[in-house]
């Protein structure tokens, strides 16, 4: 077996607010190979984003402790000093942001921005560099690459900034590839043509990718396993099959019954969407016991108040990637029994 | 004009002028937002209108409402030309159809207290002479859109996203309305929230006997709350038909592009599902390809489409109209830029 890319074992995220410390990652551990795509799925203020950007050092130090062990390519991330992080985002990890238009400088042309990450991880002369930058914005797929160079962010749809964002944490061929709602602000047909962007080049260069998301549609289409977050913890975790089509937890069945489903017919009357009663608990104030129990719909268990559910293996322990889910709830649709 | 359409629009344009760079800012060119629409919205349905971004469905639905200005066509409410109504009959207009926004935390006022918010379209209306009587109605429609009424004292910064879209649910319904216009109304609330908001409309529809325009993007969703669906490109509905059949089986090549790149919550469906991805972005609705305004991204491009414009027209499902020279090539042929027809 290949080692991972990346390992991420017991990340914790405490920030501090006027309201308190606020625990926003709980003890998140997960694995990413190369070429695999891991989907991390949940509501917004779930910590979804937080824990990523914890991973790079991009939370500021003042206000969040990060603790755990985040191992790129067998570095610790954490422990690291801020010369080597800055020598490590690009070439070790890329990063794609929600916001093209925000994530860009719209004062500095195309071809500036994508030179600057270039020259600043290797040792490549001006020309050199440019050559690599068009190239790189070809690849993406943005016509008259050697043209765009000379625009600015502001003269590009939002597509085509998305591709050049893409460009850019492509340019020093990254290990990873963090995707925080990459495609959420873009139309569904220029979604599509982002990820089978992305899906072609980690094919080529077995880049491994954490794309952070709230769609589970685009989760089923690209992830090889997915991680339900909910309150700052692994609420479920699993290949992309185990999870969307046989959920276990009860977090994750409601996220899944509340979405409308294009591919199920219509004939007469369409009944209502299944909802998930009140809000997600603040992070300054987290149950004692299961994250889930103030919302959930089959609470019952003694434990779910007070104790709180390991994140445990469901069905075949000997699969290669087990199937676990923190709940402390034993029957499902399916009949899988937790615990 | 039978009694079954509430609102009916013909030739429904919205243009812009676009200024140019120079010192006199002279016009250069025209913006096309909405460009030449017929639509009719059938009392008491869910018509859902999607389409992507600078499609003009915003513009379409603000037109609708006479909250901004159409340059041409005419749309007629409940039997009424409203298309250059003003003074008395513009506000009765405003009572008898109302919006809900897209964002909960931009369409609400911060300093007002959510009963300010619901009662003032009470007070431009005279719909409630008292105090204590537009207090009571306050209630009552935080009730209806399923909040507590002892909330009405509260202010905006208190509620979460989906509680504020009720409030602008409540405000909206406030004047009695007949027609809700829902511009991408959920668009900004988490999944779950999601389903609840849909759920809400849904069951006011239904209770209140509303007509519901419900705009947006998510055609997953567009689908599940609508009877119809009209699929918008470049300012003109390209394909409009019952939501089984459109969400199905659609008839215009965008319209099955658009579906197709939907991605769907089931992994082994998504490994065997074809998408067709089209070529480019959308030309800009400033410069608007003559003939069929989609043959630049079209794959089944063939030769009227470059110089016929084409015209909805029956085709799949009873009531299903695609704009598309493939059921029969029907439509006006392209003008010349300066506006001269060209021969056919």
């Amino acid at each position: 077996m290949t080692a991972p890319v990346l390992e991420v074992s017991d990340l914790r995220v405490r920030l501090r607010t006027p309201r308190g410390p606020a625990d926003v990652v709980n003890g998140l551990s997960y694995t990413v190979g190369p070429g695999e795509t891991v989907a991390v799925v949940g509501e917004s203020g779930s910590g979804k984003s937080v824990s990523v950007l914890a991973l790079l050092g991009l939370l500021p130090a003042r206000v969040a402790t990060v603790s755990g062990r985040a191992l790129l390519q067998g570095e610790d991330l954490l422990t690291m000093k801020p010369e080597r992080l800055r020598q490590v985002r690009g070439p070790g990890a890329g990063m794609v942001f929600q916001d093209p238009m925000t994530s860009l400088n719209p004062v500095l042309t195309i071809g500036r921005q994508l030179i600057e990450g270039i020259r600043a991880h290797g040792d490549v002369d001006k020309a050199a560099a440019r050559r690599r930058a068009a190239d790189l914005l070809g690849e993406v797929g943005l016509p008259d690459p050697e043209r765009a160079l000379d625009r600015y962010p502001h003269e590009l749809s939002g597509g085509m900034r998305q591709r050049v964002v893409i460009a850019i944490a492509l340019s020093n061929s990254p290990a990873l590839l963090i995707a925080d709602e990459a495609t959420t602000a873009l139309d569904v047909t220029v979604q599509a043509q982002i990820i089978d962007l992305v899906e072609k080049l980690q094919a080529e260069r077995g880049t491994g990718v954490i794309w952070i998301t709230h769609d589970l549609g685009v989760v089923a289409g690209i992830a090889d396993r997915v991680l339900v977050m909910y309150g700052g913890r692994c609420v479920e975790d699993g290949t992309v099959d185990d999870v969307l089509e046989r959920p276990a937890h009860p977090y994750t069945r409601g996220l899944l019954g509340a979405l409308p489903d294009l591919a199920e017919p219509v004939d007469g009357v369409v009944p209502d969407l299944a909802t998930v009663p009140g809000t997600p608990p603040p992070p300054t104030d987290l149950p004692k016991g299961c994250v889930f129990w103030p919302r959930c719909p089959v609470r019952g268990d003694a434990r779910c108040e007070h104790e709180q559910p390991p994140l445990a293996v469901i069905g075949s322990a000997a699969a290669t990637l087990p199937h676990r889910a923190a709940t402390w709830c034993t029957e499902g649709p399916e009949g899988g029994r937790a615990g | 004009m039978s009694d079954d359409v509430l609102v009916r629009a013909r030739g429904l344009e919205v243009h812009f002028p676009v200024r140019g760079q120079g010192l006199r800012r002279k016009q250069a060119g025209v913006l096309r937002a909405v460009d030449g629409v017929d639509l009719d919205i059938l009392r008491g349905e869910t018509l859902g209108l999607v389409g992507e971004s600078g499609c003009g469905k915003s513009t379409l639905g603000n037109a609708l409402l006479r909250l901004i200005p159409s340059t041409g066509g005419t749309i007629d409410f409940a039997g009424t030309d409203i298309t250059s109504l003003s003074g008395r009959g513009l506000r009765e207009l405003r009572r008898r159809a109302g919006m809900v926004f897209q964002d909960p935390f931009a369409s609400l006022d911060p300093r007002r207290t959510v009963a300010q918010t619901v009662s003032e379209p009470l007070e431009v209306h005279g719909l409630r002479s008292g105090r204590s009587e537009r207090a009571q109605r306050v209630g009552e429609l935080l009730e209806l859109v399923g909040l507590d009424p002892a909330v009405a004292g509260r202010y905006p910064h208190e509620f979460s996203g989906g509680q504020r879209q009720r409030v602008g649910i409540a405000r909206a319904l406030a004047g009695e309305p007949d027609f809700l216009v829902c511009d991408e109304a959920i668009a900004s609330l988490d999944v779950s929230v999601q389903a609840q908001v849909l759920n809400l409309l849904r069951g006011l529809q239904r209770q209140l006997g509303l007509t519901l325009l419900f705009i947006s993007h998510d055609l997953s969703a567009v689908r599940h709350i609508s009877d119809r669906i009209a699929v918008m490109y470049l300012g003109r509905v390209v394909e409009i038909g019952p939501a089984a059949a459109v969400g199905t089986d659609p008839q215009m090549p965008y319209t099955q592009a658009l579906l197709s790149a939907v991605p769907l919550p089931h992994p082994a469906l998504e490994r065997q599902r074809k998408r067709i991805v089209l070529r480019g972005d959308v030309p800009s609705p400033s410069a608007v390809p003559s003939g069929c305004r989609f043959r630049t991204r079209c794959p089944y491009v063939f030769e009227p489409c470059d110089d016929v414009d084409p015209a909805l027209q029956p085709a799949g499902a009873p009531g299903q109209l695609a704009a598309c020279h493939l059921h029969g090539v029907v439509g006006t042929p392209a003008t010349a830029p300066d506006g001269v027809t060209a021969q056919p």
